[in-house]
């Protein structure tokens, strides 16, 4: 009998985290095709110059196509995105890595920089919801 | 024969190769960072290897959408440099060893690794910024690169210990290679570090110091750590860990510490560094 090392559902029980997996890797498909595809300076003026109309090239829900439209990080996590293809979104915007990573946290990109300066946030009381710890 | 001479780690974060390549390394920020891989650089011109077998995970760039390999080899004579969305890193272009790699490649997958073959693979600056940093700026690459992609993104990763076990197959297939060649092992990415969520940010300085004692004091107690112990206590990213034990594995039982650094932060991410030579 084949045993599993840990249940999954622990994987719901850290706080402030998504953790990405092949059902979300499907459900943003199409929304990582349309990241991937700015690699490509042609599709970045494209993208820059109508962000509507190069969107509707892709087969996106309309959620997602709003999120990216408002540069809701938070919102294309929840809808399946992973951050390695977010990235090429804010790389095609020239923010830094920090601030598209800054904009999931409720702080500002100042105050988030600033946190980071002073050693990054503490694991202590991040690490389980259920435990608390 | 070709031997496994030294074992290097270190984090690839990207703001690296961006101050890197704007010539921002003296800056107050990065100063510290670039400092901390000043030992190493001096080595590795003593050191002169031929071959470095550099395990690092590739950032949606040339995989993770249409196919999602756990441990992928590159065979290629080449690997051209990744445009990430703000152009390609000026960085020379990156020569393979197809002979050795796909050597790698037969003996790896007698031993049970039943590895992806990437006949063509572009790679991002999760391996030119290590590269970037050992060697510094050069019109070309004093080495030859087999670069092996490692799934850190897409849970389930690989464990702690299928990753210690690939790098000790590695070992025995580079020591039955017969051309005498100076073959180091690198593994990258991490420290801890959280790239999304309200979590984002997260540093645990505790947990890396004891990961970078235990790479000689205690391996057996690292190649135990549970994905989800990597996930919370490192971080989302932080998993990228996984990717130093197929170096350390690739190392044989007993090493010695030659040099480590530790710096926190590079941009959202506690950067580690550490150089080991295998003892047996």
């Amino acid at each position: 009998m084949r045993t599993r090392l840990y249940s999954l559902d622990e994987l719901n029980d850290i706080p402030g985290t998504t953790v990405f997996n092949a059902l979300r890797s499907r459900q943003a498909y199409h929304l990582h095709k349309f990241c991937m595809s700015l690699m490509q300076p042609e599709n970045r003026e494209a993208f820059r110059a109508d962000e509507r109309g190069y969107l509707d090239r892709f087969r996106m829900s309309d959620e997602q196509k709003r999120a990216v439209l408002d540069r809701d990080f938070t919102k294309l996590i929840d809808l399946g995105g992973n951050i390695y293809f977010l990235v090429k979104l804010s790389n095609t915007d020239g923010w830094t890595t920090q601030k598209a990573v800054s904009s999931m946290t409720g702080m500002t990109p100042d105050e988030y920089a600033a946190m980071m300066r002073a050693g990054g946030r503490s694991p202590e009381g991040q690490r389980s919801i259920r435990g608390k710890s | 024969m070709a031997r496994i001479t030294a074992g290097i780690a270190s984090s690839h974060v990207p703001a690296i190769g961006a101050a890197f390549d704007q010539g921002r390394t003296q800056d107050q920020y990065w100063k510290p960072v670039f400092d901390g891989y000043e030992w190493v650089r001096a080595f590795e011109t003593r050191e002169d290897p031929d071959v470095v077998i550099l395990c690092y995970n590739d950032h949606a760039s040339a995989m993770m959408l249409d196919v999602v390999p756990t441990f992928a080899l590159g065979m290629a004579e080449e690997f051209e440099v990744a445009d990430e969305g703000w152009g390609k890193r000026p960085v020379p272009l990156v020569m393979g060893d197809p002979v050795l790699a796909a050597h790698l490649a037969e003996q790896l997958v007698i031993d049970e690794f039943d590895l992806t073959l990437m006949n063509t693979l572009d790679v991002d600056h999760g391996l030119t910024v290590p590269l970037s940093l050992m060697f510094g700026k050069c019109e070309e690459w004093p080495v030859r690169v087999i670069p092996l992609a490692v799934n850190v993104t897409q849970f389930p990763t690989p464990s702690a210990e299928r990753c210690w076990q690939l790098g000790a197959a590695i070992r025995d297939a580079v020591e039955s290679y017969p051309a005498g060649l100076n073959v180091q092992v690198w593994g990258t990415g991490g420290m801890s570090h959280q790239l999304q969520g309200e979590r984002a940010g997260l540093i645990n300085p505790a947990f890396d110091g004891a990961f970078l004692d235990d790479l000689t004091a205690d391996p057996d107690r690292l190649r135990r750590i549970t994905r989800l112990e990597f996930l919370r206590e490192a971080g989302t990213e932080g998993i990228e860990l996984i990717m130093w034990l197929i170096m350390r594995g690739a190392l044989g039982e007993r090493v010695e510490e030659l040099n480590r650094f530790y710096h926190v932060p590079a941009s959202n991410t506690a950067v580690g560094h550490i150089v080991l030579r295998p003892l047996d």
